[in-house]
C-alpha cells in the first residue's frame, strides 16, 4: 500500500514535472497550463495533490497500528526507527512540494515553517538565511524546494529498502504478538503462511477498495482537502487571514501553537535559562519533539508484552490517543483563540505523557491478560471449534 | 477483515473531515444547487454562454481572467462556441498587445482565439479566472469541514452571494469608497454594486432578474476555474466503478483462498 503511494506519487511527480516551470513569475502560471492545456494533466495533478494525502492516511494507520500491536519493540527498534526516519522525509517532502504551485499559502506557508529554523537562539537567523538562499522567501527557495523535492523521494524509496530488510531479519511482527517457533522448520509452518499467494491476495483486496475511495476523493472533490488561498498567486505584501498547513501536519501544528508565553512550563524554562528559550523556541522544540519521543517509544514502554490485545489498559490509553490525535488535527486548523488553546495545550501534553508517563508506567503497574502460546493456537481459537461454540453463545468476536 | 476496513474507513473520515477547512467563510453564503454539482454534475452548457455575456458586458470592465485562453470557449464541457463564433468572440472584444507587429516595436490587434482573456484591467481588481476556486462559502460546523462535505467547497455560491449581497450602505474611508456586503468577510468591500436588475439582454429572453444574472456568471465562473469538471468527473466515476468491481472479485478470491487454511483451524483439536 505505502510502496503503491511513493510509486504513484514519484510517477505522477516525473510527468508534472516535464511540464512545471520553478520561477517565482511563472509557476502559478504553468500549474494552471498543466491543469488547463496539457492532456490530462487536470488529473495528473489532482492525482499527485490527493496522493500526497492518501500517503499521509496510510502511513498514519501504518504508525498507529504500529504503536498498537508493538511493533517496535525489540527485536524491531531498527525497523521502527527507520521508519519514523522515513516519516520525517516524507513531512519534508509534502511540505516542499506544497510550496512549489505558487499560491498564497504556499509562500507563507514556507514563510512561517522555515520561520521555525529562525526561533533557534543565536544561530537561527542564519539558518533560516541559508534555508531560503536569501533573507526572504524568493526564487532561490522555490528553486531548492524543487530541486530537493524531486531528490527526497528516492531517498525515501532507499530507506524503505532499508525498513523492508530490516524486518525480513525479524520476521513481520503480527495480531498476536507471539513470536513465531524457530525450533523446527514444521513447527515454524504451522505458525506462518507463505507471502504469496496468501498476504498478497489479502493486501491487494484492500488496496482495491482504498483506491476506489480515493478515486471518489479525486474526481468528486479534489479540492476538499486544498486550501481554497491557494488557488491565488503568492504576493508576499498579502497575508492570508488564517495561515494554515496541510492537514497531515495540523496535529504537529497544533502542538507548535499549545505553547504560549502563558504556559507555567514555557516560563519556567524562560526563566531557567534566562529568556533563551522563548514561548516560540518552546514551541519548537515540542513540535519536533512529539516526533522525536515517538521515536523513542521501543526504549520508553517498559511492557514484556507485545501486543496491546492481551493489555487491558493500554487499549484505554491507546484509544485515548488515537481520539487525541484526531483533535489535535481539528484544533490545528482552528484559529489560536478562544478556547482552542487550551485544548492544544491538553492535547499536546497528552501526547507527551503518553509516551514518557503512560507508556513506562503500564508496563509496571498492568496486568496483562494470558497470552496465547503460539499463533497457531490464536488461528485455531478465533477460526477453530472453540470460536464456533463462543460465538454461539453470545461471546463478541475479538477484535483483530 | 471487512470490520478492520471498516474501523479504518470511519477513521479515515474523521481525520479527513477534521481536518479540512474553511478559513475566511465568515459571510453569510447560501446555498444553491449548481448543475454541476455532485458526483454526476454538468455543466448547462446555455447557462455558462448568458455567463459568459455577463463577463463580457459587466464584469470585464475592470477583472482579467488571464489563465483563460479563448480558444477554451470551443471546448467541450465548457460553453462550447463554434470555432466560428469563438474566433467572432475573440475578434470583437479584446485586443492584445503584439511585440512582433511593427518589426518588433508591437502594436495592439484584434484578439484570436490563441490569445487569451485579458489580464485585469482596474487596478485593484482581482482576477477571476480561479476565484470560484480561491473563495470558499461555507465552513464549519465548528471548523470540522462536514458542511463542505455536504454542500460542496462553495466557491460559486459565494460569487453568488457576494454579487446579490449589497445591502446599499456606503462609507469613505481615506479617499475611496467602501460598500456593505453580507456575504464578504469584514462586511465592507471596496468593489461597488454592479448589478442592479435587468443589466443584460439574453439572446434567448432569459430571465436577468439580478439572483438570475449572479447565478449565469457565477456557473461561467466555475467553469474558467476548473474547465475540465466534467472529464474528471468522468474519470473520477469509471475509477470507483471498475475498483469497486475489482474489489469484489478480490473479496471473493480472498475468500476461496483462506478457506482451506480456516477449515484445517476448526479441524485442529480446540483447547
Amino acid at each position: 500500500m505505502l510502496v503503491f503511494c511513493l510509486a504513484l506519487q514519484i510517477i505522477t511527480g516525473i510527468v508534472l514535472v516535464m511540464h512545471y516551470t520553478p520561477h517565482v513569475d511563472l509557476a502559478f502560471a504553468s500549474v494552471e497550463h498543466i491543469m488547463r492545456n496539457v492532456n490530462g494533466g487536470h488529473m495528473l495533478r489532482y492525482l499527485h495533490q490527493n496522493g500526497a494525502s492518501l500517503f499521509f492516511v496510510a502511513v498514519y494507520i501504518h504508525i498507529f497500528r504500529g504503536l498498537y500491536y508493538g511493533s517496535y519493540k525489540a527485536p524491531r527498534e531498527i525497523t521502527w526507527i527507520v521508519g519514523m526516519l522515513i516519516y520525517l522525509l516524507m513531512m519534508g517532502t509534502a511540505f516542499m512540494g506544497y510550496v512549489l504551485p505558487w499560491g498564497q499559502m504556499s509562500f507563507w506557508g514556507a514563510t512561517v515553517i522555515t520561520g521555525l529554523f529562525g526561533a533557534i537562539p543565536f544561530i537561527g537567523d542564519p539558518i533560516q538565511t541559508w534555508l531560503l538562499g536569501g533573507p526572504a522567501v524568493d526564487n532561490a527557495t522555490l528553486n531548492r524546494f524543487f530541486s530537493l523535492h524531486y531528490l527526497l523521494p528516492f531517498v525515501i524509496a532507499a530507506l524503505v529498502a532499508v525498513h523492508i530488510w530490516a524486518f525480513h531479519t525479524t520476521g513481520n511482527n503480527n495480531p498476536t504478538g507471539v513470536e513465531v517457533r524457530r525450533t523446527s522448520k514444521e513447527e515454524a509452518e504451522r505458525d506462518t503462511l507463505p507471502f504469496w499467494p496468501y498476504f498478497v491476495i489479502k493486501d491487494l483486496f484492500a488496496l482495491a477498495v482504498i483506491l476506489a475511495v480515493f478515486f471518489a476523493v479525486v474526481g468528486f472533490m479534489p479540492n476538499y482537502l486544498g486550501h481554497p488561498d491557494n488557488y491565488i498567486e503568492a504576493n508576499a505584501l498579502a497575508t492570508p487571514a488564517h495561515i494554515v498547513p496541510e492537514w497531515y501536519f495540523l496535529p504537529f501544528y497544533a502542538i507548535l501553537r499549545a505553547f504560549t508565553d502563558d504556559v507555567w512550563i514555557v516560563m519556567l524554562a524562560s526563566w531557567v535559562t534566562g529568556g533563551i528559550i522563548d514561548a516560540k523556541f518552546f514551541g519548537v522544540l515540542a513540535m519536533f519533539g512529539a516526533i522525536a519521543i515517538m521515536a523513542l517509544a521501543p526504549w520508553l514502554d517498559t511492557s514484556m508484552v507485545r501486543s496491546g490485545r492481551y493489555r487491558p489498559k493500554f487499549k484505554i490509553f491507546f484509544w485515548i490517543f488515537i481520539v487525541n490525535f484526531v483533535m489535535l488535527t481539528w484544533v490545528g486548523a482552528m484559529p489560536a483563540e478562544g478556547i482552542y488553546p487550551m485544548i492544544s495545550l491538553i492535547g499536546a501534553m497528552y501526547w507527551f505523557a503518553y509516551f514518557l508517563v503512560i507508556l513506562p508506567l503500564l508496563g509496571i503497574i498492568e496486568k496483562p491478560l494470558p497470552q496465547p502460546a503460539t499463533i497457531e493456537d490464536d488461528f485455531n481459537a478465533h477460526y477453530g471449534k472453540a470460536h464456533a461454540t463462543d460465538s454461539a453463545a453470545g461471546v463478541a468476536e475479538p477484535a483483530e | 477483515m471487512i470490520k478492520k476496513l471498516a474501523i479504518s474507513a470511519v477513521a479515515a473520515t474523521l481525520a479527513f473531515s477534521s481536518g479540512a477547512f474553511a478559513a475566511g467563510g465568515a459571510g453569510e453564503v447560501k446555498n444553491i444547487d449548481f448543475s454541476f454539482e455532485g458526483p454526476f454534475g454538468r455543466f448547462d452548457q446555455a447557462q455558462l454562454q448568458r455567463g459568459l455575456q455577463v463577463y463580457t458586458e459587466i464584469c470585464s470592465g475592470c477583472h482579467g481572467l488571464q489563465y483563460v485562453p479563448l480558444r477554451t470557449l470551443g471546448d467541450s464541457g465548457g460553453p462550447q462556441f463554434s470555432e466560428d463564433e469563438v474566433r467572432a468572440y475573440a475578434e470583437q472584444n479584446f485586443e492584445v498587445f503584439d511585440e512582433t507587429l511593427l518589426d518588433g516595436e508591437g502594436d495592439w490587434r484584434a484578439a484570436t482565439p490563441n490569445d487569451h482573456f485579458p489580464a485585469v484591467r482596474s487596478a485593484g481588481a482581482p482576477d477571476l479566472s480561479l476565484m470560484a476556486k480561491a473563495r470558499a462559502g461555507f465552513s464549519g460546523p465548528h471548523g470540522t469541514g462536514i458542511n463542505q462535505l455536504l454542500k460542496g467547497m462553495g466557491g460559486p455560491e459565494y460569487i453568488y452571494s457576494m454579487l446579490t449581497g449589497y445591502t446599499g450602505e456606503e462609507k469613505e474611508e481615506a479617499g475611496s469608497f467602501l460598500y456593505y456586503n453580507k456575504a464578504f468577510p469584514g462586511g465592507w468591500i471596496s468593489m461597488a454594486p454592479v448589478l442592479y436588475g435587468e443589466d443584460v439582454e439574453f439572446a434567448d429572453g432569459s430571465p436577468n432578474d439580478i439572483s438570475s444574472i449572479a447565478k449565469d456568471v457565477a456557473a461561467f465562473l466555475m467553469w474558467t476555474a476548473e474547465p475540465k469538471l466534467m472529464d474528471r468527473k468522468q474519470a473520477g466515476f469509471a475509477g470507483v466503478a471498475l475498483l469497486t468491481f475489482l474489489s469484489i472479485l478480490l473479496y471473493l478470491t480472498n475468500k476461496r483462498l483462506w478457506a482451506p487454511i480456516k477449515a484445517r483451524a476448526k479441524a485442529a483439536p480446540a483447547e
